[in-house]
Protein backbone atom coordinates (compact mmCIF):
# COMPACT_ATOMS: atom_id res chain seq x y z
CA UNK A 1 0.00 0.00 0.00
CA UNK A 2 2.51 2.31 0.69
CA UNK A 3 6.37 2.79 -0.71
CA UNK A 4 7.17 1.96 3.29
CA UNK A 5 6.21 -1.56 3.03
CA UNK A 6 8.91 -3.81 5.16
CA UNK A 7 7.74 -6.59 2.52
CA UNK A 8 6.99 -5.99 -1.43
CA UNK A 9 6.76 -9.20 -3.18
CA UNK A 10 5.46 -8.48 -6.83
CA UNK A 11 4.56 -11.52 -9.13
CA UNK A 12 6.14 -14.29 -7.22
CA UNK A 13 6.31 -17.94 -8.85
CA UNK A 14 7.80 -20.80 -6.85
CA UNK A 15 7.93 -23.68 -9.33
CA UNK A 16 9.11 -27.24 -8.02
CA UNK A 17 9.91 -29.46 -11.01
CA UNK A 18 6.32 -29.69 -12.25
CA UNK A 19 4.78 -28.49 -9.61
CA UNK A 20 3.80 -24.56 -9.29
CA UNK A 21 3.48 -24.06 -5.64
CA UNK A 22 3.28 -19.81 -5.73
CA UNK A 23 1.43 -18.43 -8.49
CA UNK A 24 1.97 -14.77 -9.27
CA UNK A 25 1.97 -13.79 -5.14
CA UNK A 26 1.81 -10.33 -4.40
CA UNK A 27 2.38 -9.46 -0.63
CA UNK A 28 2.51 -6.33 1.47
CA UNK A 29 3.46 -6.28 4.65
CA UNK A 30 3.69 -2.86 6.52
CA UNK A 31 5.87 -2.05 9.74
CA UNK A 32 4.88 -2.09 13.42
CA UNK A 33 1.99 -5.23 12.83
CA UNK A 34 1.33 -8.72 13.11
CA UNK A 35 0.68 -10.39 9.73
CA UNK A 36 -0.54 -14.12 9.49
CA UNK A 37 -0.21 -16.00 6.97
CA UNK A 38 -2.83 -19.26 6.76
CA UNK A 39 -3.66 -21.92 4.80
CA UNK A 40 -3.54 -25.50 4.66
CA UNK A 41 -0.95 -27.97 3.79
CA UNK A 42 0.68 -27.17 0.76
CA UNK A 43 -1.05 -24.11 0.33
CA UNK A 44 2.08 -22.57 -0.46
CA UNK A 45 2.36 -21.02 3.08
CA UNK A 46 5.90 -22.44 3.85
CA UNK A 47 7.39 -21.47 0.07
CA UNK A 48 6.27 -18.33 0.42
CA UNK A 49 8.32 -18.08 3.54
CA UNK A 50 11.23 -19.53 2.10
CA UNK A 51 10.69 -16.76 -1.20
CA UNK A 52 10.50 -13.69 1.40
CA UNK A 53 14.07 -15.62 3.37
CA UNK A 54 15.62 -15.94 -0.51
CA UNK A 55 15.77 -19.68 0.58
CA UNK A 56 14.42 -20.74 -2.99
CA UNK A 57 14.94 -19.66 -6.14
CA UNK A 58 11.78 -17.39 -7.95
CA UNK A 59 10.60 -18.75 -10.84
CA UNK A 60 9.67 -14.97 -11.76
CA UNK A 61 8.41 -11.84 -9.87
CA UNK A 62 10.34 -9.88 -7.30
CA UNK A 63 11.10 -9.76 -3.83
CA UNK A 64 12.13 -6.31 -1.56
CA UNK A 65 12.46 -6.34 2.23
CA UNK A 66 12.83 -2.70 3.59
CA UNK A 67 12.82 -1.26 0.10
CA UNK A 68 16.09 -3.14 -0.24
CA UNK A 69 17.57 -6.56 -2.08
CA UNK A 70 16.79 -9.23 0.71
CA UNK A 71 20.19 -9.93 0.71
CA UNK A 72 21.58 -6.79 2.47
CA UNK A 73 19.09 -7.11 4.74
CA UNK A 74 19.68 -9.88 5.95
CA UNK A 75 23.14 -9.06 5.97
CA UNK A 76 22.66 -6.65 8.18
CA UNK A 77 21.20 -8.41 11.08
CA UNK A 78 17.11 -7.39 10.10
CA UNK A 79 15.86 -10.39 9.78
CA UNK A 80 15.39 -13.50 11.92
CA UNK A 81 13.79 -16.94 11.44
CA UNK A 82 11.69 -19.33 13.84
CA UNK A 83 11.79 -22.65 12.69
CA UNK A 84 9.23 -25.26 13.01
CA UNK A 85 9.65 -27.75 15.77
CA UNK A 86 10.29 -31.21 13.07
CA UNK A 87 13.01 -28.98 11.45
CA UNK A 88 15.34 -28.80 14.66
CA UNK A 89 17.69 -31.79 16.05
CA UNK A 90 16.76 -31.46 19.90
CA UNK A 91 19.26 -33.80 20.58
CA UNK A 92 22.25 -31.02 19.56
CA UNK A 93 25.14 -30.35 22.16
CA UNK A 94 23.91 -26.77 22.88
CA UNK A 95 22.07 -24.76 25.55
CA UNK A 96 19.06 -22.99 26.06
CA UNK A 97 21.63 -19.45 26.61
CA UNK A 98 23.62 -20.95 23.48
CA UNK A 99 20.58 -20.96 21.20
CA UNK A 100 19.66 -17.69 22.26
CA UNK A 101 23.48 -16.32 21.65
CA UNK A 102 23.47 -17.50 18.28
CA UNK A 103 20.74 -14.44 17.60
CA UNK A 104 23.97 -12.01 18.41
CA UNK A 105 26.32 -13.77 15.73
CA UNK A 106 25.53 -11.31 13.07
CA UNK A 107 26.99 -8.27 15.48
CA UNK A 108 30.14 -10.31 16.55
CA UNK A 109 33.15 -10.49 14.63
CA UNK A 110 34.04 -13.36 12.39
CA UNK A 111 35.46 -15.88 15.10
CA UNK A 112 31.77 -14.93 17.00
CA UNK A 113 33.77 -14.27 20.53
CA UNK A 114 30.51 -12.72 23.11
CA UNK A 115 31.31 -9.18 24.38
CA UNK A 116 28.88 -7.71 27.24
CA UNK A 117 26.82 -6.31 25.16
CA UNK A 118 25.76 -9.82 23.96
CA UNK A 119 25.54 -11.59 27.15
CA UNK A 120 23.24 -8.70 28.49
CA UNK A 121 21.03 -8.87 25.31
CA UNK A 122 21.15 -12.81 26.03
CA UNK A 123 19.70 -11.87 29.53
CA UNK A 124 17.35 -9.97 28.72
CA UNK A 125 15.93 -12.08 26.17
CA UNK A 126 16.00 -15.07 28.38
CA UNK A 127 14.22 -13.16 31.36
CA UNK A 128 11.02 -11.86 28.94
CA UNK A 129 10.31 -15.37 27.84
CA UNK A 130 11.00 -16.26 31.45
CA UNK A 131 13.13 -18.89 30.65
CA UNK A 132 16.18 -17.36 32.54
CA UNK A 133 16.18 -20.23 35.19
CA UNK A 134 16.24 -22.98 32.43
CA UNK A 135 19.56 -21.50 30.84
CA UNK A 136 21.68 -24.49 31.03
CA UNK A 137 19.57 -26.96 30.02
CA UNK A 138 20.41 -28.58 27.12
CA UNK A 139 17.82 -27.62 24.67
CA UNK A 140 15.93 -30.75 24.05
CA UNK A 141 15.51 -31.37 27.84
CA UNK A 142 12.44 -28.39 27.27
CA UNK A 143 9.34 -28.69 26.42
CA UNK A 144 7.94 -27.75 23.24
CA UNK A 145 6.13 -24.36 24.04
CA UNK A 146 9.84 -23.95 26.23
CA UNK A 147 11.64 -24.68 23.14
CA UNK A 148 9.33 -21.84 21.33
CA UNK A 149 10.43 -19.40 23.85
CA UNK A 150 14.04 -20.11 23.30
CA UNK A 151 13.32 -19.72 19.26
CA UNK A 152 11.71 -16.19 20.19
CA UNK A 153 14.45 -15.32 22.77
CA UNK A 154 17.10 -15.77 19.89
CA UNK A 155 15.09 -13.31 17.62
CA UNK A 156 14.72 -11.10 20.77
CA UNK A 157 18.33 -11.06 21.12
CA UNK A 158 19.27 -9.82 17.48
CA UNK A 159 17.04 -6.89 17.53
CA UNK A 160 15.49 -8.80 14.30
CA UNK A 161 13.47 -5.52 12.81
CA UNK A 162 11.80 -8.68 10.87
CA UNK A 163 10.36 -11.60 12.54
CA UNK A 164 9.47 -14.44 10.65
CA UNK A 165 7.51 -17.62 12.89
CA UNK A 166 6.73 -20.88 11.02
CA UNK A 167 3.66 -22.21 13.36
CA UNK A 168 4.62 -20.68 16.34
CA UNK A 169 1.94 -22.41 18.45
CA UNK A 170 2.47 -26.02 16.82
CA UNK A 171 2.61 -28.24 20.62
CA UNK A 172 2.68 -25.02 22.15
CA UNK A 173 1.57 -25.05 26.12
CA UNK A 174 -1.54 -22.18 27.30
CA UNK A 175 1.11 -20.51 29.02
CA UNK A 176 3.20 -20.46 26.43
CA UNK A 177 1.30 -19.16 23.69
CA UNK A 178 -0.08 -16.25 25.99
CA UNK A 179 4.17 -15.14 26.71
CA UNK A 180 4.92 -15.54 22.74
CA UNK A 181 1.77 -13.64 22.17
CA UNK A 182 2.41 -10.82 24.32
CA UNK A 183 5.96 -10.73 23.24
CA UNK A 184 5.00 -10.28 19.96
CA UNK A 185 2.27 -7.62 20.19
CA UNK A 186 5.18 -5.62 22.11
CA UNK A 187 7.39 -5.88 19.42
CA UNK A 188 4.75 -4.54 16.68
CA UNK A 189 3.94 -1.75 19.08
CA UNK A 190 7.36 -0.97 19.06
CA UNK A 191 7.26 -0.91 15.16
CA UNK A 192 8.60 -4.40 14.54
CA UNK A 193 6.71 -6.60 11.58
CA UNK A 194 6.23 -9.72 12.32
CA UNK A 195 5.15 -12.72 9.98
CA UNK A 196 3.62 -15.65 11.28
CA UNK A 197 2.38 -18.94 9.25
CA UNK A 198 0.00 -20.36 11.03
CA UNK A 199 -3.12 -23.19 10.87
CA UNK A 200 -3.98 -22.81 14.60
CA UNK A 201 -7.31 -20.56 13.64
CA UNK A 202 -8.19 -20.32 17.12
CA UNK A 203 -4.99 -17.76 18.17
CA UNK A 204 -5.05 -15.90 15.49
CA UNK A 205 -7.49 -12.78 16.32
CA UNK A 206 -6.05 -12.44 19.72
CA UNK A 207 -2.13 -12.10 17.47
CA UNK A 208 -2.67 -10.73 14.14
CA UNK A 209 -3.46 -7.34 12.98
CA UNK A 210 -3.83 -8.25 9.74
CA UNK A 211 -4.43 -11.56 7.98
CA UNK A 212 -3.79 -12.95 3.90
CA UNK A 213 -5.39 -16.44 3.21
CA UNK A 214 -3.41 -18.52 0.65
CA UNK A 215 -3.56 -20.92 -1.43
CA UNK A 216 -1.05 -21.12 -4.08
CA UNK A 217 -2.03 -17.18 -4.89
CA UNK A 218 -3.67 -14.48 -2.53
CA UNK A 219 -6.94 -15.74 -2.00
CA UNK A 220 -7.54 -12.02 0.39
CA UNK A 221 -6.00 -9.94 2.85
CA UNK A 222 -7.63 -7.75 5.41
CA UNK A 223 -8.50 -7.61 9.23
CA UNK A 224 -8.87 -10.84 11.16
CA UNK A 225 -12.76 -10.83 11.51
CA UNK A 226 -12.85 -10.06 7.78
CA UNK A 227 -10.60 -13.11 6.92
CA UNK A 228 -11.81 -15.85 9.50
CA UNK A 229 -15.48 -15.90 7.80
CA UNK A 230 -16.90 -19.59 6.21
CA UNK A 231 -16.84 -17.63 3.04
CA UNK A 232 -13.36 -16.55 2.57
CA UNK A 233 -11.72 -19.56 4.52
CA UNK A 234 -13.66 -21.95 2.13
CA UNK A 235 -11.98 -20.87 -0.58
CA UNK A 236 -8.60 -20.84 1.09
CA UNK A 237 -9.24 -24.22 2.42
CA UNK A 238 -10.48 -25.52 -1.14
CA UNK A 239 -14.42 -25.35 -0.12
CA UNK A 240 -13.52 -27.66 3.24
CA UNK A 241 -14.10 -24.73 6.41
CA UNK A 242 -12.03 -25.80 9.41
CA UNK A 243 -13.67 -26.78 12.08
CA UNK A 244 -12.02 -23.44 14.55
CA UNK A 245 -13.25 -21.14 11.89
CA UNK A 246 -17.08 -22.58 12.27
CA UNK A 247 -16.15 -21.94 16.62
CA UNK A 248 -14.76 -18.46 15.83
CA UNK A 249 -17.31 -17.33 13.65
CA UNK A 250 -19.99 -18.25 16.43
CA UNK A 251 -18.00 -16.55 19.00
CA UNK A 252 -18.11 -13.65 17.15
CA UNK A 253 -22.04 -13.83 16.40
CA UNK A 254 -22.57 -14.51 20.06
CA UNK A 255 -20.84 -11.25 21.30
CA UNK A 256 -21.75 -8.98 18.22
CA UNK B 1 54.81 -50.52 32.70
CA UNK B 2 57.00 -47.25 32.12
CA UNK B 3 58.94 -49.59 29.83
CA UNK B 4 56.36 -50.65 28.19
CA UNK B 5 55.86 -46.73 27.25
CA UNK B 6 59.71 -46.24 27.00
CA UNK B 7 61.61 -48.42 25.25
CA UNK B 8 59.88 -48.10 21.82
CA UNK B 9 61.22 -44.58 22.15
CA UNK B 10 64.61 -45.11 21.47
CA UNK B 11 63.76 -45.88 18.11
CA UNK B 12 63.27 -43.06 16.02
CA UNK B 13 60.82 -44.55 13.84
CA UNK B 14 58.56 -44.61 16.71
CA UNK B 15 59.04 -41.39 17.91
CA UNK B 16 58.24 -39.82 14.25
CA UNK B 17 55.27 -42.47 14.69
CA UNK B 18 54.02 -41.55 17.69
CA UNK B 19 54.05 -37.46 16.27
CA UNK B 20 51.53 -38.86 13.62
CA UNK B 21 49.58 -40.22 15.21
CA UNK B 22 49.35 -37.45 18.09
CA UNK B 23 48.33 -34.95 14.91
CA UNK B 24 45.67 -37.57 13.29
CA UNK B 25 44.08 -38.31 16.58
CA UNK B 26 43.73 -34.35 17.38
CA UNK B 27 42.41 -33.58 13.68
CA UNK B 28 40.26 -36.63 12.73
CA UNK B 29 38.79 -36.06 16.54
CA UNK B 30 37.83 -32.48 15.91
CA UNK B 31 36.64 -33.29 12.35
CA UNK B 32 34.44 -35.85 13.79
CA UNK B 33 32.62 -33.47 15.66
CA UNK B 34 30.83 -31.59 12.95
CA UNK B 35 30.85 -34.85 10.66
CA UNK B 36 28.64 -36.80 13.90
CA UNK B 37 26.40 -34.19 14.08
CA UNK B 38 25.45 -33.40 10.52
CA UNK B 39 25.09 -37.29 9.96
CA UNK B 40 28.07 -37.24 7.48
CA UNK B 41 29.65 -40.36 8.19
CA UNK B 42 29.02 -41.44 5.16
CA UNK B 43 30.08 -38.35 3.12
CA UNK B 44 33.64 -39.42 5.14
CA UNK B 45 33.71 -43.15 3.80
CA UNK B 46 33.43 -41.67 0.56
CA UNK B 47 35.89 -39.00 0.21
CA UNK B 48 38.76 -41.48 2.05
CA UNK B 49 38.18 -44.31 -1.09
CA UNK B 50 37.95 -41.97 -3.40
CA UNK B 51 41.30 -40.47 -2.81
CA UNK B 52 43.27 -43.53 -3.76
CA UNK B 53 43.53 -43.29 -7.87
CA UNK B 54 44.54 -39.87 -6.69
CA UNK B 55 47.56 -40.99 -4.58
CA UNK B 56 48.72 -43.47 -7.35
CA UNK B 57 48.67 -40.94 -9.71
CA UNK B 58 50.59 -38.76 -7.45
CA UNK B 59 53.66 -41.00 -7.14
CA UNK B 60 53.34 -41.39 -10.76
CA UNK B 61 54.01 -37.55 -11.77
CA UNK B 62 56.04 -37.47 -9.10
CA UNK B 63 54.07 -34.97 -7.25
CA UNK B 64 53.23 -35.19 -3.18
CA UNK B 65 50.55 -37.40 -2.85
CA UNK B 66 48.41 -34.88 -0.84
CA UNK B 67 47.90 -32.92 -4.20
CA UNK B 68 46.67 -35.73 -6.07
CA UNK B 69 44.71 -37.13 -3.27
CA UNK B 70 43.10 -33.90 -2.61
CA UNK B 71 42.23 -33.13 -6.20
CA UNK B 72 40.11 -36.39 -6.06
CA UNK B 73 38.88 -36.17 -2.44
CA UNK B 74 37.21 -32.89 -3.54
CA UNK B 75 36.60 -33.89 -7.01
CA UNK B 76 34.11 -37.13 -5.60
CA UNK B 77 32.49 -34.30 -3.20
CA UNK B 78 31.70 -32.60 -6.57
CA UNK B 79 30.57 -35.74 -8.81
CA UNK B 80 28.06 -36.47 -5.68
CA UNK B 81 26.55 -33.05 -5.25
CA UNK B 82 26.14 -32.94 -9.36
CA UNK B 83 24.59 -36.75 -9.05
CA UNK B 84 22.54 -35.68 -6.49
CA UNK B 85 21.14 -32.27 -8.40
CA UNK B 86 21.08 -33.21 -12.47
CA UNK B 87 19.63 -36.79 -11.54
CA UNK B 88 16.61 -38.34 -9.76
CA UNK B 89 19.76 -40.56 -7.65
CA UNK B 90 19.01 -39.99 -3.88
CA UNK B 91 22.62 -38.92 -2.41
CA UNK B 92 23.07 -42.31 -0.72
CA UNK B 93 23.25 -44.25 -4.07
CA UNK B 94 25.14 -40.94 -5.93
CA UNK B 95 27.81 -41.97 -3.03
CA UNK B 96 27.90 -45.25 -3.24
CA UNK B 97 28.12 -44.86 -6.97
CA UNK B 98 31.11 -42.45 -7.14
CA UNK B 99 33.06 -43.78 -4.10
CA UNK B 100 33.06 -47.42 -5.34
CA UNK B 101 33.44 -46.34 -9.07
CA UNK B 102 36.87 -44.19 -7.84
CA UNK B 103 38.08 -46.43 -5.21
CA UNK B 104 37.38 -49.46 -7.90
CA UNK B 105 39.69 -47.17 -10.79
CA UNK B 106 42.55 -46.59 -7.97
CA UNK B 107 43.21 -50.64 -7.54
CA UNK B 108 43.11 -50.76 -11.34
CA UNK B 109 45.96 -47.96 -11.80
CA UNK B 110 47.68 -49.46 -8.68
CA UNK B 111 47.67 -53.15 -10.43
CA UNK B 112 48.70 -51.91 -13.60
CA UNK B 113 51.18 -49.26 -13.14
CA UNK B 114 54.41 -50.19 -11.91
CA UNK B 115 55.90 -48.27 -9.02
CA UNK B 116 57.16 -47.86 -5.44
CA UNK B 117 53.75 -47.43 -3.98
CA UNK B 118 52.76 -50.50 -2.14
CA UNK B 119 49.08 -50.96 -2.40
CA UNK B 120 49.08 -52.58 1.17
CA UNK B 121 50.68 -49.39 2.91
CA UNK B 122 48.06 -47.09 0.95
CA UNK B 123 45.21 -49.33 2.12
CA UNK B 124 46.20 -49.94 5.69
CA UNK B 125 48.19 -47.16 6.79
CA UNK B 126 52.43 -47.58 7.10
CA UNK B 127 52.72 -45.21 10.57
CA UNK B 128 55.75 -46.93 11.44
CA UNK B 129 57.43 -46.18 8.34
CA UNK B 130 56.65 -42.59 7.34
CA UNK B 131 58.93 -40.80 5.31
CA UNK B 132 60.02 -37.20 6.57
CA UNK B 133 58.56 -35.57 3.50
CA UNK B 134 55.04 -37.44 5.17
CA UNK B 135 55.43 -35.93 8.13
CA UNK B 136 55.74 -32.54 6.77
CA UNK B 137 52.90 -32.79 4.77
CA UNK B 138 50.76 -34.71 7.55
CA UNK B 139 52.07 -31.94 10.07
CA UNK B 140 51.64 -28.94 7.91
CA UNK B 141 48.10 -29.97 6.54
CA UNK B 142 46.82 -31.30 9.78
CA UNK B 143 47.72 -27.81 11.39
CA UNK B 144 45.93 -25.53 8.74
CA UNK B 145 42.84 -27.72 9.67
CA UNK B 146 42.94 -27.64 13.42
CA UNK B 147 43.56 -23.94 13.11
CA UNK B 148 40.68 -23.27 10.58
CA UNK B 149 37.99 -25.75 12.21
CA UNK B 150 38.90 -24.53 16.17
CA UNK B 151 39.38 -20.72 14.91
CA UNK B 152 35.37 -20.80 12.97
CA UNK B 153 33.71 -23.27 15.66
CA UNK B 154 31.05 -21.88 16.65
CA UNK B 155 29.77 -20.41 13.11
CA UNK B 156 30.12 -24.21 12.32
CA UNK B 157 28.14 -25.44 15.36
CA UNK B 158 25.36 -22.24 13.77
CA UNK B 159 25.75 -23.94 9.87
CA UNK B 160 25.41 -27.40 11.94
CA UNK B 161 22.58 -26.70 14.21
CA UNK B 162 20.47 -24.50 12.57
CA UNK B 163 21.90 -23.42 8.67
CA UNK B 164 18.80 -21.29 8.01
CA UNK B 165 19.47 -19.09 10.74
CA UNK B 166 22.61 -18.63 9.67
CA UNK B 167 21.26 -17.65 5.82
CA UNK B 168 18.59 -15.28 7.68
CA UNK B 169 21.62 -13.31 9.42
CA UNK B 170 23.68 -13.32 6.52
CA UNK B 171 26.56 -16.50 6.86
CA UNK B 172 26.23 -18.48 3.90
CA UNK B 173 25.77 -22.18 4.85
CA UNK B 174 26.69 -23.11 1.32
CA UNK B 175 30.40 -21.55 1.81
CA UNK B 176 30.24 -23.43 5.30
CA UNK B 177 29.31 -26.77 3.48
CA UNK B 178 31.95 -26.16 1.41
CA UNK B 179 34.75 -25.33 4.19
CA UNK B 180 33.50 -28.44 6.25
CA UNK B 181 34.10 -30.72 3.39
CA UNK B 182 37.50 -28.65 1.84
CA UNK B 183 38.67 -29.73 5.28
CA UNK B 184 36.80 -33.51 5.15
CA UNK B 185 39.73 -33.89 1.94
CA UNK B 186 42.76 -32.74 3.90
CA UNK B 187 41.87 -35.13 6.99
CA UNK B 188 41.84 -37.68 5.09
CA UNK B 189 45.26 -37.36 3.34
CA UNK B 190 46.72 -36.26 7.18
CA UNK B 191 44.79 -39.54 8.31
CA UNK B 192 46.08 -42.01 5.47
CA UNK B 193 49.50 -42.38 6.99
CA UNK B 194 48.37 -43.68 10.32
CA UNK B 195 45.22 -45.89 9.34
CA UNK B 196 44.94 -46.56 5.38
CA UNK B 197 42.07 -45.37 3.36
CA UNK B 198 39.91 -48.20 4.83
CA UNK B 199 40.01 -47.23 8.34
CA UNK B 200 40.74 -43.68 7.78
CA UNK B 201 36.67 -43.25 8.21
CA UNK B 202 36.56 -44.60 12.10
CA UNK B 203 38.87 -42.24 12.40
CA UNK B 204 36.43 -39.32 11.36
CA UNK B 205 33.57 -40.73 13.00
CA UNK B 206 34.01 -42.87 16.06
CA UNK B 207 35.93 -39.95 18.10
CA UNK B 208 32.68 -37.76 17.47
CA UNK B 209 30.12 -40.76 17.99
CA UNK B 210 31.88 -41.43 21.51
CA UNK B 211 31.88 -38.09 22.67
CA UNK B 212 28.30 -36.98 21.64
CA UNK B 213 27.50 -39.50 24.07
CA UNK B 214 29.09 -37.92 26.90
CA UNK B 215 28.55 -34.36 25.96
CA UNK B 216 25.70 -31.73 25.87
CA UNK B 217 27.57 -28.87 25.19
CA UNK B 218 29.88 -28.85 21.95
CA UNK B 219 33.13 -27.30 23.41
CA UNK B 220 32.77 -30.47 25.57
CA UNK B 221 32.33 -32.89 22.82
CA UNK B 222 35.38 -31.23 21.55
CA UNK B 223 37.62 -32.05 24.37
CA UNK B 224 36.29 -35.25 24.79
CA UNK B 225 36.61 -36.29 21.28
CA UNK B 226 40.08 -35.04 20.92
CA UNK B 227 41.11 -36.98 24.23
CA UNK B 228 39.67 -40.21 22.72
CA UNK B 229 41.39 -39.55 19.42
CA UNK B 230 44.80 -38.90 21.00
CA UNK B 231 44.27 -41.98 23.31
CA UNK B 232 43.39 -44.60 20.74
CA UNK B 233 46.32 -43.46 18.63
CA UNK B 234 48.97 -43.43 20.66
CA UNK B 235 47.58 -46.59 22.78
CA UNK B 236 46.94 -47.71 19.31
CA UNK B 237 50.36 -47.10 17.93
CA UNK B 238 52.04 -48.86 21.64
CA UNK B 239 50.00 -51.45 20.87
CA UNK B 240 51.01 -52.45 17.55
CA UNK B 241 54.80 -52.19 18.59
CA UNK B 242 54.76 -54.35 21.18
CA UNK B 243 52.37 -57.12 19.60
CA UNK B 244 54.02 -56.81 16.02
CA UNK B 245 50.64 -56.02 14.84
CA UNK B 246 48.35 -53.86 12.35
CA UNK B 247 49.09 -50.54 13.23
CA UNK B 248 45.30 -49.21 11.69
CA UNK B 249 44.02 -51.98 13.32
CA UNK B 250 45.06 -51.45 16.43
CA UNK B 251 44.44 -47.84 16.67
CA UNK B 252 41.07 -48.27 15.55
CA UNK B 253 40.49 -51.43 18.06
CA UNK B 254 41.23 -48.88 20.71
CA UNK B 255 39.09 -46.81 19.44
CA UNK B 256 36.34 -49.26 18.84
CA UNK B 257 36.71 -50.42 22.36
CA UNK B 258 36.25 -47.01 23.62
CA UNK B 259 33.08 -46.46 21.77
CA UNK B 260 31.88 -49.74 23.39
CA UNK B 261 32.78 -48.67 27.00
CA UNK B 262 31.03 -45.56 26.32
CA UNK B 263 28.01 -46.60 24.56
CA UNK B 264 27.23 -49.03 27.62
CA UNK B 265 28.34 -47.05 30.31
CA UNK B 266 27.83 -42.98 29.49
CA UNK B 267 26.22 -41.99 32.96
CA UNK B 268 23.03 -39.53 30.48
CA UNK B 269 23.13 -41.43 27.40
CA UNK B 270 25.07 -44.85 27.81
CA UNK B 271 22.40 -48.30 27.76
CA UNK B 272 22.84 -48.64 31.07
CA UNK B 273 21.74 -45.40 31.99
CA UNK B 274 18.59 -45.33 29.72
CA UNK B 275 17.17 -48.46 31.55
CA UNK B 276 16.61 -45.82 34.29
CA UNK B 277 13.88 -43.68 34.86
CA UNK B 278 14.73 -40.68 33.14
CA UNK B 279 12.64 -37.23 33.66
CA UNK B 280 9.72 -36.62 31.19
CA UNK B 281 11.28 -33.73 29.19
CA UNK B 282 14.25 -35.61 28.41
CA UNK B 283 12.57 -38.58 26.63
CA UNK B 284 10.22 -36.21 24.64
CA UNK B 285 13.13 -34.65 22.71
CA UNK B 286 13.41 -37.36 20.25
CA UNK B 287 12.35 -36.96 16.77
CA UNK B 288 13.70 -36.66 12.83
CA UNK B 289 15.31 -33.70 12.06
CA UNK B 290 16.31 -32.22 8.48
CA UNK B 291 20.12 -31.78 8.59
CA UNK B 292 21.75 -30.13 5.81
CA UNK B 293 23.01 -32.35 2.91
CA UNK B 294 26.36 -32.38 1.64
CA UNK B 295 26.31 -31.84 -2.06
CA UNK B 296 22.32 -31.72 -1.62
CA UNK B 297 19.91 -29.63 -3.66
CA UNK B 298 19.72 -25.91 -2.44
CA UNK B 299 18.23 -25.11 0.50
Amino acid sequence: MTASAVIHADGVCVRYGETLALDGVDLRVDPGAVHGLIGMNGSGKSSLFKALMGLVALDAGTIRLFGADPAAARRAGRVSYTPQSEDVDWGFPVSVADVVLMGRYGHMGWRRKAGADDRRAVDAALERVELTALRDRQIGELSGGQKKRAFVARALAQGAELLFLDEPFAGVDKRSEQTITDVLRELAAAGRTIVVSTHDLIAVPRLCDRVTLINRRIVDTGAPDAMLVPERLAEAFGGFVPQEALVLHARAEVSA
Amino acid sequence: MTEWLTDPLQFEFMQRALLVAVVVGIVCAILSCWLTLLGWSLMGDAVSHAVLPGVVLSYVVGLPFAVGAFLFGAGSVGLIGGLNRTSRIKEDAAIGVVFTGLFALGLVLVSVIPSQTDLFHILFGNVLGVSDADIYQVVGLGLAVLVVLLALRRTLVLYAFDPVHAHAIGISPRRMEMLLLGSLAVTVIVALQAVGIVLVVAMLITPGATAYLLADRFDRMLAISIAVGVLSTVLGTYLSYHLDASTGGCIVCVLAALFVVTYLFSPRHGLLARRRPRPRSAIESTGPAARPVPGGRAR
